[in-house]
């Protein structure tokens, strides 16, 4: 990749003299001759040549927060270079939720999908199956209300509920401040139920094993195409409410297709909570995966 | 819309980053948002300002630059760019490629006085 820009255009090999191309160099408005991932801020004392009041764009490799002072461009004003993530301080919180499971061999699941998608009814049909065969726990986040939680108890799982008041998802603080009571010792298998939320959940880590979305029969095929940015994100996918597939004109086929664009290895199940089609699946994979 | 959570993000790393290099004021912070970071550009620009209002950072300005999906074939090495999602297969050798950017809403650069 061109270390000035990003930009992939002499990798492909379609412009061999593209770092060295007058256009190329005033396109990007400086001209380096080296590579801006020092560790720390010094003085290059070289002439930038360019004018000030332009946006420095620099390739860095990922890693976090490495700054470096890339010169001053004007006495009074200069520039710092990073890579940081915006999320940094929750992908910290979400590390550290993560070690806490480690530690305790408890695998969790962060279980994404649209309102209505039937989250809660395929938690209160796995809580019944798998009583007595793995230790649950679960915590539940809604916007109001702890209905959920209330469907949830009494299934032989510690059920903790997150009202977010009006957040449209689950941070990864949120749920490491409940870590210690929600999934007690002896916990193999903690399910965190996030907001029903396509979109929002999938940019904050919670510090789970894996993240799981639910698509539901009623909402259409071509739902991962169009949330790729949570689909992409999850290794398994499963297909609710599939008992009303002679209603509709679900086809299955396209949908997968939709899915393998965005995530080509997906695990797919297809499920039914309500007519328990494709439950002893879904209960299966759950066993071999805490196994 | 999870902007406002993201600009309040921003803003508070912002805010420690100053502190720690000992800067007065923030002139602009560059952003660099994947077209896979399921940030609306829009919503953030909006929230930016709202979020800076009440702290010693208003003023400041807010710069996004998109960077696109970047997809790598891990056999022959081969990278290519994508306007949207699509893991095709790699057109030199056939391979399943990976995602090398274009996922993340990161922080680039700052100007400062």
């Amino acid at each position: 990749m061109c270390r000035e820009c990003g930009c992939l255009t002499h990798v492909q090999g379609l412009d061999p003299d593209h770092a060295t191309n007058p256009d190329h160099l005033r396109d990007h408005g400086h001209s380096h001759g080296h590579e801006h991932d020092h560790e720390h801020g010094h003085d290059h004392g070289h002439d930038h040549g360019h004018d000030h009041g332009h946006d420095h764009v620099h390739s860095h490799d990922r890693g976090p927060l490495r700054t470096s002072s890339i010169g001053a461009v004007s006495p009074a004003h200069r520039h710092l270079s990073l890579e940081s993530r915006v999320l940094a301080k929750n992908d910290a919180l979400a590390e550290a939720n993560r070690r806490w499971l480690a530690e305790r061999q408890i695998r969790a699941i962060n279980l994404i999908s649209s309102p209505g998608a039937g989250k809660t009814l395929l938690l209160e049909q796995t809580l019944e199956r798998l009583q007595g065969r793995v230790n649950c726990a679960i915590i539940v986040g809604d916007v109001a209300t702890d209905n959920d939680a209330r469907r949830l108890r009494g299934k032989g799982a510690p059920v903790h509920q997150i009202e977010t008041r009006n957040s449209c998802h689950l941070a990864a603080g949120q749920v490491g401040e409940l870590l210690a009571h929600a999934a007690p010792v002896g916990t193999r298998l903690l399910i965190i139920e996030n907001v029903g939320n396509l979109v929002c959940p999938a940019a904050f880590d919670l510090g789970e094993t894996m993240k799981v979305a639910l698509l539901s029969v009623t909402e259409g095929e071509d739902k991962p195409v169009k949330y790729p940015t949570l689909f992409h994100q999850t290794p398994v996918v499963v297909i609710t409410k599939i008992d009303l597939v002679p209603h509709l004109d679900w086809d299955m086929a396209l949908c997968r297709q939709n899915l393998r664009q965005v995530r080509p290895n997906v695990t797919l199940l297809e499920v039914s909570a309500r007519s328990g089609l494709g439950m002893e699946a879904w209960i299966d994979f759950l066993e071999n995966w805490v196994a | 819309m999870h902007e406002l959570s993201l600009a309040t993000a921003l803003v508070e790393q912002l805010q420690e980053i100053m502190a720690r290099e000992g800067v007065q004021e923030l002139v602009s912070v560059t952003v660099a948002m994947g077209v896979l970071s399921g940030v609306e550009r829009e919503a953030l620009e909006f929230c930016f300002p709202l979020v800076v209002e009440a702290t010693p950072l208003k003023g400041a300005i807010l710069k996004i630059v998109e960077t696109p999906l970047c997809f790598r074939c891990p056999r022959c090495q081969r990278e290519w760019q994508a306007e949207k999602v699509d893991f095709a297969p790699c057109g030199g050798c056939g391979s399943a490629p990976e995602i090398i950017d274009g996922r993340d809403l990161v922080i680039r650069s700052l100007e400062v006085t």
